[in-house]
C-alpha cells in the first residue's frame, strides 16, 4: 500500500514535471534567442544555449526601437482595463450573486450570450461604432472595448467568490449594527481580495497580450501597444528575432510583478473559521 | 431586556405560504424556545424577528414599538447563528466588539465590556486568535460573546448547537442556561432537538408546518400535549399511538383497540360512544406486567440497553411500539411479553388529531 503511494506520488510528480517543462520551455527559448548575438543565431544549429551571450538586443530595442512607447501604451491600456473591469465587475457580481431583481435571468443569459462567438466578426461593426466617435486610433477606445469584452468573464468570477462567502457573516453585521454598504464594505470586501487579484491579474493579463482589436483600431506607432509593436520587428524580408525576443522578455516583466505582487491575496482559504469549519 | 409582541404573524416565499397567522408575545426576561421539525417555519420566524426577512402580514413590536419596517440594526437584538458566522478576518476580541465599534461607542466602554464577556465565557487567553484558529466550541463561545458585549435587548439563537458534537452540546446547553439566569435578558432560541427545548426553555412553542401547535411550559407539553403532533415530537423515544373506539360501558369509559381488547380510562370523555380516537402512551409509563384482562401480549423486536436504561421495540398487532423501562430483566425478555397500560398516563385524541377533552378535571 505504502510502496504503491510512493510511486503514485512519483507519478504524479513526473506528471506535473513534463507539463511545467511544456509550457516553460518556449519561454527559455524566448530568453535564449533574446541573449544570442546575431552571428551565431543561424551558424549554431540547436543549442540549448549560445556559446556566447550578449545583450544588444536589448539594448537596440529600449534606445533604438519605439518599444517603450508601446510598452507605456500597454500598461495605460491593461492597467486601466484591468481596474475597471474589476470595479465594475465586482458591483454587478456582488448584485447577482445578493439580490433578487427582475430580469436577473435575461441579463446573466445576455452576458453569456456575447462570450459566446468569436470576436472576429465583431471587428468591422466596432470599428464602424468607434470611428465617428474619433475612438479609433485612441487608447481610450481600446480600454473601452476590453473593457466592454472583459466584463460578463469578470462578473461571473466575481460572482463565484461572493458566492463563496457566506450569507450570514453579512446577517451577522447588520445585526450588530452595520448597513448593507458598510457589511458590503468591512466584512464582504476584505473577504474578497483573493477574487479581486485574481479577477485584476485575468483582466490585466488578457488586456496586455490582445493583439486582433489593437492591430485593426490602431494604426500607427504612437497609440500601438505592445503586441502590434512586436509585428515592427517583421519586416518585409526578414525577421529579427534576435530584437523580437528581447522586446517578449522586457514584456513579460509588468506581467510577473503584478502576480508578484498580487500573489499574497491570492492564498486560499481567507474564509476558513468563519462558519462551521 | 424587552418585551416582544408578534401578532397574526404571516409569511409568504412567493406563492408558498410558510407562516400562517402566528401570535406570541413574551415577557420580559423570558426564554421562549420554538421548536419543531425542518420546514416548519420557525427560523423564518426567527429572522422575522430579527428584521432580515420581511414580514408579509401582521405585527412585530419590540418594547411596545412596531419595528415591521425597521432594519436589523435599528432594532437592538443580537442574533447568535447555527453556523457561528464569526467575521473571518478579525480576531476574538475585534470579532466581539464590532458591533460597538461600528455604533462610535467610546474606547474605554468598548474594551470593558468585551472584556467582561471574554471573562463571563473563559475567552481571554483566547481574544488575539482568528476564528480558523478555534475549535467548535471556541467559535460557538465567541458567536455568544459577541451577542452579549452589546448588551441589546434580545437574543435570538438560531439552532446554536447544531453544530457541536453531543458532549459539547450538552455542556453549552447548561452555559446557555447560566448566561440567561446571570443576564435575565428576553431570549428566543429556535432548535429542532426537543431535549434543548424542554432544558432551557421557560415557555416552549411547538410549530408544525408554519402553525403554532402549542405554547406551554416544558412539563406542560410533556404531561398535556394539545394534538397528536406535540405528543409524538416531545419526549424521546416518542409516545406510542394506537387507533382504538371511545366506548362507555358500566359506567367506566374505555378504548377499545381493533382486537377487542378494552384499554381502562381513567376519566370519561367529551366524546360519542363509538368514536374513534387514538390512544397515546409513552415508553416509560408502560409498564411490564404479567398477563391479565387488561393487558396485551406483544413480541420482541429488538432489545436496545442504553445504559441508564432499556428501549424495548415491540410489535402489538403487527405495528411498531416501543417500551423503556429501567429494570434491567428486560434485558433477557423472551420471544413476547405482556404490557399494561396505568390509566392516569394514557392521552386521548379525538379524530381530528385534537387531544380529548375530559370531563373531570386533573386528569387525563
Amino acid at each position: 500500500m505504502n510502496r504503491y503511494s510512493t510511486f503514485g506520488t512519483a507519478l504524479h510528480r513526473l506528471a506535473i514535471l513534463c507539463y511545467v517543462v511544456f509550457a516553460l520551455f518556449p519561454l527559455f527559448w524566448l530568453l535564449k534567442v533574446s541573449v544570442t548575438p546575431n552571428d551565431l543565431l543561424y551558424s549554431e544549429g540547436v543549442r540549448m544555449w549560445p556559446s556566447r551571450m550578449s545583450f544588444e538586443h536589448f539594448r537596440f530595442v529600449l534606445a533604438h526601437s519605439a518599444f517603450p512607447v508601446f510598452f507605456r501604451n500597454s500598461m495605460i491600456v491593461a492597467g486601466a482595463t484591468a481596474v475597471i473591469v474589476t470595479l465594475l465587475a465586482s458591483l454587478s457580481g456582488y448584485a447577482l450573486s445578493r439580490f433578487t431583481f427582475r430580469g436577473k435571468y435575461w441579463l446573466v443569459a445576455l452576458m453569456l450570450l456575447t462570450q459566446m462567438f468569436p470576436l472576429v466578426m465583431l471587428v468591422a461593426p466596432i470599428f464602424k461604432m468607434l470611428s465617428p466617435l474619433g475612438l479609433t486610433n485612441s487608447l481610450t477606445g481600446l480600454v473601452v472595448v476590453y473593457t466592454a469584452f472583459n466584463i460578463p468573464f469578470a462578473t461571473f468570477l466575481m460572482q463565484s467568490f461572493f458566492d463563496g462567502i457566506p450569507k450570514e457573516l453579512e446577517e451577522a453585521a447588520k445585526i450588530d449594527g452595520a448597513t448593507q454598504f458598510m457589511a458590503f464594505r468591512q466584512i464582504v470586501l476584505p473577504l474578497t481580495l483573493p477574487g479581486i487579484a485574481a479577477t485584476l491579474g485575468f483582466v490585466f493579463t488578457a488586456a496586455w497580450s490582445e493583439l486582433l482589436f489593437a492591430l485593426m483600431l490602431i494604426s500607427g506607432n504612437s497609440a500601438a501597444t505592445f503586441p502590434v509593436g512586436l509585428l515592427t520587428f517583421v519586416s518585409k524580408f526578414s525577421v529579427d528575432f534576435g530584437q523580437m525576443m528581447a522586446a517578449g522578455v522586457l514584456a513579460l516583466i509588468p506581467a510577473c510583478l503584478f502576480f508578484l505582487f498580487i500573489q499574497r491575496y491570492l492564498v486560499q482559504g481567507l474564509t476558513a473559521g468563519a462558519v462551521k469549519g | 431586556m424587552a418585551s416582544i409582541d408578534i401578532r397574526n404573524v404571516r409569511k409568504n416565499f412567493g406563492i408558498v405560504s410558510v407562516l400562517h397567522g402566528v401570535d406570541l408575545s413574551l415577557e420580559n426576561g423570558e426564554f421562549v424556545v420554538l421548536v419543531g421539525p425542518s420546514g416548519c417555519g420557525k427560523s423564518t420566524l426567527l429572522r422575522m424577528i430579527a428584521g432580515l426577512e420581511e414580514v408579509t402580514e401582521g405585527e412585530i413590536r419590540i418594547d411596545g414599538i412596531r419595528v415591521n419596517e425597521r432594519a436589523p440594526k435599528d432594532r437592538d437584538i443580537a442574533m447568535v447563528f447555527q453556523s457561528y458566522a464569526l467575521y473571518p478576518h478579525m480576531n476574538v476580541a475585534e470579532n466581539m466588539s464590532y458591533g460597538l465599534r461600528i455604533r462610535k461607542a467610546a474606547r474605554e466602554k468598548i474594551t470593558a465590556a468585551v472584556s467582561n464577556a471574554a471573562r463571563k465565557l473563559e475567552l481571554q487567553p483566547l481574544l488575539a486568535r482568528r476564528p480558523k484558529a478555534l475549535s467548535g466550541g471556541q467559535r460557538q463561545r465567541v458567536a455568544m460573546g459577541r451577542a452579549i458585549v452589546r448588551q441589546p435587548k434580545a437574543f435570538l439563537f438560531d439552532e446554536p448547537l447544531s453544530n457541536l458534537d453531543a458532549r459539547l452540546r450538552e455542556q453549552m446547553r447548561a452555559e446557555i442556561k447560566k448566561l440567561h439566569r446571570d443576564l435575565g435578558a428576553t431570549s428566543i432560541y429556535v432548535t429542532h432537538d426537543q431535549i434543548e427545548a424542554m432544558t432551557l426553555a421557560d415557555r416552549i412553542v411547538a410549530m408544525h408546518e408554519g402553525v403554532v401547535q402549542q405554547v406551554g411550559s416544558p412539563l406542560e407539553l410533556y404531561d398535556r400535549p394539545a394534538n397528536l403532533f406535540v405528543a409524538g415530537f416531545i419526549g424521546s423515544p416518542a409516545m406510542n399511538f394506537l387507533s382504538a373506539r371511545y366506548e362507555v360501558s358500566g359506567g367506566t369509559a374505555g378504548a377499545r383497540l381493533p382486537d377487542g381488547t378494552l384499554i381502562a380510562l381513567s376519566s370519561d370523555y367529551q366524546l360519542e360512544e363509538g368514536a374513534a380516537v387514538t390512544l397515546g402512551i409513552r415508553p416509560e409509563h408502560v409498564e411490564m406486567s404479567p398477563a391479565s384482562e387488561s393487558s396485551l401480549r406483544a413480541t420482541v423486536d429488538l432489545i436496545e440497553p442504553t445504559g441508564f436504561g432499556i428501549i424495548l421495540h415491540l410489535g402489538l398487532h403487527g405495528l411498531p411500539f416501543n417500551v423503556f423501562t429501567l429494570d434491567r430483566a428486560a434485558l433477557t425478555a423472551g420471544p413476547t411479553v405482556t404490557v399494561a397500560f396505568p390509566p392516569p398516563h394514557l392521552h386521548l385524541f379525538d379524530e381530528t388529531g385534537k387531544r380529548a377533552a375530559s370531563l373531570q378535571k386533573g386528569t387525563g
